[in-house]
């Protein structure tokens, strides 16, 4: 028995799901009795930075080869060097995109969205996201091997300190069905499924020229800003800034809506926030039901104030 | 070019979701079935590749006779012809072979699918059919043009956008953004009486292997009643976020 975790990174730093995912792998190792192997594809960070949430081992991997992602190098890149009989990964775009391409290079059962540290690990099973937030699903995996993704903000991130030690694997993987033509990375902006603080608007806010309000109060509290699905239909913000049923599923610690009437397929999406405020001038909307917090009265003015006065609280 | 779509029957969006009474499965009383909402992305660029490039489109769902109103809706918006593989799917690899399955044999250039699908959330049934076909695999893919024997898709990663081109066959997985929501095709009477004659093809499945299985399903606890925070007082709202829930 070996726990073996991905430690993806962008541009060679690593990412907050990283951390989760050791510390969630860190997690499974000690109910087994043994140590975590991270691996990494071409990290510029230091590999301390595994070693404080519990990984003993670190690979680097390093290949130019690898320099742009594909998932079907990435998957096999990974498969050669992870040779545990439970891999977990984070539950982002990219190593979501690597898992299930592993777990059939593999053999090995495929468990996504995980939310849970395992109930038992033999047989594996674990607790999931299901229904799009609307249920949790409670999965066993069939046979030795099992491949895990950590649905973000889920598990938490959780300091482990450990010694380790870094070794690093030159390979070449061969990519010759994908080629990056070009890459577009907004700097500066909070990434949406890892934010700890989600400040989110619907129709409400009656025009794009408002959002200014928005985007005031998420950057007081170090916040990513989101919106409902009519308002990313009418084209008034992104669609990748869209949360709910058929946008992106999230869960930061909290969530802040303001003039969102609170659509079943809204809910789906954020109601594994673990805090949520709602902010509307219609006292029926049914997302009051399913907050924690709430405000009735008109954004324009408890914007502003509201800003204002976090503002204060934060120094 | 023939490209493959593979839809997944879900619960309509606005489907309040229970188990049953032993927590063992999913209650279906009464639920509305749809096209999973990410597919309808992939089906219409599917059907816009039709139209402009000539394209046969081939959908297909794995799923017993139940799901047959929702093959025929895709029918109705456009698909040329349909497949089920006769199985009720037990888990994402068991669904991912036989969608392998028939990509094989019928020699498709492309495979189109949502990213994952509203129900189980798997998001793995795609990365698993590009792996069982040995094929390319681009996942939530926000744009797709085809030229030739090669596709240039645009792939949405975290905080930004990467545009990458892709040898074909390969298996790309959509999801909002794919097509604009304004373009889904609701299907007319002339689509929905043609989809009536259009040839569905019915295959039985090729193996039974299940890897993951589901136990037991809660659903979400219901949240303690809300606080109401008067608007004259937000100080006191706050307060308890900073106090109370310790979030800020």
């Amino acid at each position: 028995m070996s726990v073996f975790v991905y430690a993806e990174n962008i541009n060679g730093v690593y990412k907050k799901a990283a951390f989760e995912a050791v510390s969630y792998a860190k997690a499974v190792a000690d109910q087994a009795g043994t140590a975590v192997t991270a691996i990494s594809v071409n990290p510029t960070d230091s590999s301390d930075l595994l070693y404080k949430y519990g990984a003993t081992n670190v690979i680097n991997i390093k290949d130019e080869g690898l320099k742009n992602f594909s998932a079907k190098a990435y998957a096999q890149a990974v498969s050669e060097v992870a040779d545990g009989n439970i891999i977990v990964f984070p539950h982002t775009t990219d190593a979501s995109s690597v898992a299930p391409m592993l777990a059939v290079m593999k053999n090995f059962s495929l468990i996504t969205n995980v939310l849970e540290a395992p109930e038992s690990q033999s047989p594996f099973q674990v607790k999931r996201k299901a229904f799009s937030g609307k249920g949790f699903m409670h999965a066993k995996a069939e046979g030795e091997g099992v491949i895990l993704t950590v649905s973000q903000n889920a598990f938490g991130v959780k300091e482990n300190a450990v010694s380790g030690s870094e070794e690093v694997k030159n390979l070449s993987v061969v990519n010759e069905d994908t080629k990056v033509i070009s890459h577009e990375q907004s700097s500066g902006k909070l990434d949406l499924k890892e934010a700890e603080v989600v400040v989110s608007a619907g129709r409400g806010m009656k025009g794009p020229e408002n959002w200014g309000m928005v985007e005031d109060l998420a950057n007081t509290l170090g916040a990513a800003t989101a919106c409902s699905k009519p308002v990313s239909d009418i084209g008034w913000r992104p669609h990748t800034e869209h949360v709910g049923q058929t946008g992106k599923a999230i869960s930061p610690n909290l969530y802040i809506a303001i003039g969102i009437s609170g659509a079943i397929q809204h809910l789906a999406g954020v109601n594994s926030s673990k805090t949520i405020v709602v902010i509307n001038s219609d006292a029926e909307a049914p997302f009051f039901k399913s907050a924690d917090y709430g405000v009735v009265g008109d954004a324009f003015q408890i914007l502003p104030a509201l800003n204002e006065k976090i503002k204060a609280i934060k120094g | 070019m023939k490209i493959l779509v593979c839809i997944s029957s879900v619960p309509d969006t606005t489907s309040k979701i229970n188990f049953t009474a032993d927590k063992s499965a999913f209650d279906k009383n009464g639920i509305q079935w749809v096209i999973n909402p990410l597919d309808e992305f992939a089906l219409t660029k599917a059907i816009k590749l039709q139209e402009s490039q000539g394209a046969t489109v081939t959908v297909m769902n794995v799923g017993d006779a139940g799901t047959e109103p929702v093959i025929r809706k895709a029918l109705a918006i456009g698909a040329n012809d349909a497949v089920r593989v006769n199985l009720d799917p037990k888990d994402s690899y068991s669904t991912a072979k036989e969608i392998a399955s028939v990509a094989q044999n019928g020699g498709y250039d492309l495979v189109l699918c949502g990213k994952e699908s509203i129900d189980y959330n798997g998001g793995s049934v795609p990365g698993m059919v590009a792996q069982l076909l040995n094929q390319p695999f681009v996942n939530a893919s926000v744009g797709l043009d085809v030229n030739g024997s090669e596709a240039t898709a645009v792939r949405e990663i975290e905080g930004g956008k990467e545009t990458i081109s892709v040898k074909l066959p390969a298996v790309i997985a959509g999801q909002k953004g794919l097509v604009d929501e304004k373009d889904l095709i609701i299907p007319n009477m002339r689509g929905i009486m043609s989809a009536r004659t259009k040839p569905l093809q019915v295959v039985e499945p090729t193996s039974s292997e299940v890897k993951v299985q589901g136990v037991s399903y809660d659903s979400v606890p219901p949240r303690a009643a809300v606080k109401m925070v008067s608007p004259d007082n937000l100080d006191e709202l706050v307060r308890l976020l900073h106090e109370e829930a310790k979030v800020i």
